[in-house]
Parts: structure tokens; C-alpha cells; sequence
């Protein structure tokens, strides 16, 4: 990392600022970053940044704004599966003293390894082991990258667009082993969703494009094997 | 009145009838010393009079079964203490989601309850898995794990429909009979 002069953003010149515009400059010249890599969504500001660069914004943000981004609230991940690279790491950071949210958003490919946060803020441990349960994104250094969230043994990273909803596991207690077993799911029903107008689902589900067999309710050939 | 177990099976409201039986039992204790009654009949007065629940909050439904045991409700007026040990209860109320994660735990507090003991299952997710039904890390049902005397429907079910279903597992216990011929 090349060696920048400490506090080369005052902090008093943040606080001067007033509209998000202003507040949008100032971060391009902190982070040395044209400002058509910040974009500004309903008063928030967001930051588009290479993978190589985490580290030293993120030290930039918390060092030398004059301690202004001192709160990492977050850390998520966004699954793009048709996009390469198919991840978004996203850094969620709290101002107090500006008052003001900044939002790192980092690519990052499947196979990459993301370089782990937790020198820099001790809050992301438990973060980086969710998004690592979550969406099985590596983080280097981390020093206990465990899943949090999931079964003990769990296999697979739910969050993904590709794991199956149901999962490929279900647990029963057996009464001759006299424990909780694991077996292969099987439902009795599939999963149904009838919310053909859903906005989120937009134009896959709307009912143009439903076939008509399944509004008007004909038994189709699979019921009729599961009867 | 010599046998007060061919008393009808019914509670008798107070009045001269009452008066009558209650000053029977009186002379009995009395001139004998003891009364008569059918032993399980007393064990199942005494088991269901003093339901002990185990706390099992899972979810929201956890509030729920607390609200019933707090002041509005009390289910403290039907002997229902809860208690934080498994060794001291009775009853489970399994309250809400039931993750796979869990399950074991969940299995393991059951089998360390005393018998005889009950189990109670509270709204939808504890029946059958409810809006998680399909959800990769949820049980579908909690029936899968223990076996369960009473299903309390609702998303949570109100504190009036968990004492209910406690009233009806009070029911279900005084007509089952303890002894074994």
C-alpha cells in the first residue's frame, strides 16, 4: 500500500458539506475516485470498487476522514448467477459524527478470495462467516471462518439462486436408532406459488405467460402419479 | 355414602347437593380415618391439576405462551408453573419454528423429562412446518421429532387458544387410564 498523508481530508470540509452532491466530491477526492464510480441513491451514497482496493478504502474511510467512518454496520452479498464475476461483496458504513452512510459495493468472482476485514473492524467476524455460510464466498485471514447460521454438517450455501429450496435434507427422530437421523427430502406436495402478479417476480410469472392448463385446474400428468 | 368413587364424573355446583358430599367426605375422615376413591382416578386429578410446562420458546409464539402465563391470563390459576428444567416438567410446549439445527436439542430435552410427560404443539410452524414448510433448515412438524398430544392452531395462536389447548390436554389426561391391567 503506498503511503498517503495522514488526514488529507479535514474533517472539518465533510461537515461543511451540505447537499449529498457535495458529499459525493469530497469522497471522490478522499478515496481518489472519479465521481462516476459514486452514485447517489435517495440521499445514500454508493461506491463501486475493484476487489484489490477493499482494504485501502476501507482503511481511507475509517483513518482518514478524521475518524469519520468509524461503524461497519453490514456486510452482505448479492448472487448475480448469469453475471461474471457473479457476486457483489457489499460494506455497509455508519458515520456518527457526519451523520452520513457510505456503501462499498466489490465485485467478486466465484473462485475468488475476498481478503477478510476483521483487523480493520473486529464486527466483521461473525459477517464474513454468515456471507461465507451463506453464499460460500472465501475470506482470507479470517482466522475462524466457520458456518454461523446452518446445521452442523450442513451442506451447500442456501443464499445461492442455485440451492434448492427445499434443500436435500429433512430430519426425523428414529425410534430403533433412538436419535435424530438425516434422510433425503421428500415432500408430499411440491412447492406452488400463485402470486402470478407478484411485482417482484416482474414478467416470469405474469399470467400472459402462465400456461392456460394450469389456471384452469386439469389434473396434469403429475398429480395423477402422485395420486 | 360408603364408595365416593360412584360420585358422577362431573363437577357439582355449590349448593345443598355439594354441602351434602362434602359433609360426607368430612364424617368419613371422621369415624374412619380415610375415604375411598379409585386410584386413578386421583392420580389423573392430581396429574392434570398440576401441569408443569417446559419453557420451549422458539419464535413469537414464545410471547404468546407468555402472555399466558403472565397476570392477564395466569395459567398459575390451573397449577401451571413454568419451569426452566425439563427434570421438573410435565408438559412441552414446543412454541414456534422448529429448525433442524434444533431438533436434536429439542429430542434431547424431551427424553429427559420425567414420565409421565406431554407434549403440546403451539401454532403453525410446531404443526407442520407452517410458512417455513419448505424451507431448507426447517422441520416439518415438530410430530417428526417428538410425539405430540395437542396441536394449537394459529400464526401465533392467541393466549386464550394455547390455555384451551392446555384445558384440553387436561381433558385428554383424565380420561386416560394410568393403571395398566
Amino acid at each position: 500500500m503506498p503511503s498517503l498523508p495522514k488526514h488529507s481530508l479535514p474533517k472539518d470540509s465533510l461537515r461543511q458539506a451540505e447537499t449529498v452532491e457535495e458529499w459525493k466530491q469530497h469522497f471522490a477526492v478522499a478515496l481518489r475516485k472519479s465521481t462516476d464510480d459514486i452514485t447517489v441513491f435517495r440521499g445514500e451514497l454508493s461506491v463501486q470498487i475493484e476487489l484489490d482496493q477493499l482494504i485501502t478504502v476501507l482503511t481511507r474511510l475509517k483513518d482518514e476522514t478524521g475518524g469519520a467512518f468509524t461503524q461497519l454496520s453490514d456486510i452482505t452479498a448479492v448472487d448475480y448467477p448469469e453475471r461474471t464475476p457473479r457476486f457483489d461483496l457489499i460494506y455497509h458504513l455508519l458515520s456518527v459524527t457526519l451523520n452520513q452512510r457510505i456503501r462499498l459495493v466489490v465485485p467478486i468472482a466465484e473462485d475468488a478470495v475476498a481478503p477478510s476485514v476483521t483487523a480493520l473492524f473486529g464486527c466483521a467476524d461473525w459477517a464474513e462467516r454468515e456471507i461465507w455460510d451463506m453464499f460460500g464466498i472465501f475470506f482470507n485471514d479470517h482466522g475462524d471462518l466457520r458456518r454461523l447460521l446452518t446445521d452442523y454438517g450442513f451442506e451447500g450455501h442456501p443464499l445461492r439462486k442455485d440451492f434448492p429450496l427445499t434443500g436435500t435434507v429433512e430430519v426425523r427422530y428414529d425410534d430403533s436408532e433412538r436419535r435424530v437421523v438425516y434422510e433425503p427430502v421428500q415432500l408430499t406436495q411440491e412447492y406452488r406459488d400463485f402470486d402470478y402478479e407478484s411485482p417482484w417476480e416482474g414478467a416470469q410469472t405474469s399470467m400472459r405467460q402462465i400456461d392456460p392448463s394450469m389456471i384452469t385446474r386439469e389434473p396434469s400428468s403429475d398429480e395423477e402419479q402422485n395420486d | 355414602m360408603d364408595d365416593l368413587s360412584l360420585l358422577p364424573n362431573k363437577p357439582i355446583p355449590p349448593g345443598k347437593d355439594q354441602d351434602a358430599i362434602l359433609g360426607a367426605v368430612a364424617d368419613e375422615i371422621a369415624n374412619r380415618g380415610f375415604v375411598v376413591a379409585q386410584a386413578d382416578k386421583l392420580f389423573n386429578w392430581a396429574r392434570s391439576g398440576s401441569l408443569w410446562p417446559m419453557t420451549f420458546g422458539l419464535a413469537c409464539c414464545a410471547v404468546e405462551m407468555i402472555h399466558s402465563a403472565a397476570s392477564r391470563y395466569d395459567t398459575d390459576r390451573y397449577g401451571m408453573l413454568f419451569r426452566p428444567s425439563p427434570r421438573q416438567s410435565d408438559v412441552m410446549i414446543v412454541a414456534g419454528t422448529l429448525t433442524n439445527k434444533m431438533a436434536p436439542a429439542l429430542r434431547k430435552v424431551y427424553d429427559q423429562m420425567a414420565e409421565p410427560r406431554w407434549v403440546l404443539s403451539m401454532g403453525s410452524c410446531a404443526n407442520g412446518g407452517g410458512y417455513y414448510h419448505y424451507s431448507y433448515a426447517v422441520v416439518r412438524g415438530c410430530d417428526r421429532i417428538v410425539p405430540v398430544d395437542v396441536y394449537v392452531p394459529g400464526c401465533p395462536p392467541t393466549a386464550e387458544a394455547l390455555i384451551y389447548g392446555l384445558l384440553q390436554l387436561q381433558k385428554k389426561i383424565k380420561r386416560t387410564a394410568t393403571i395398566a391391567r
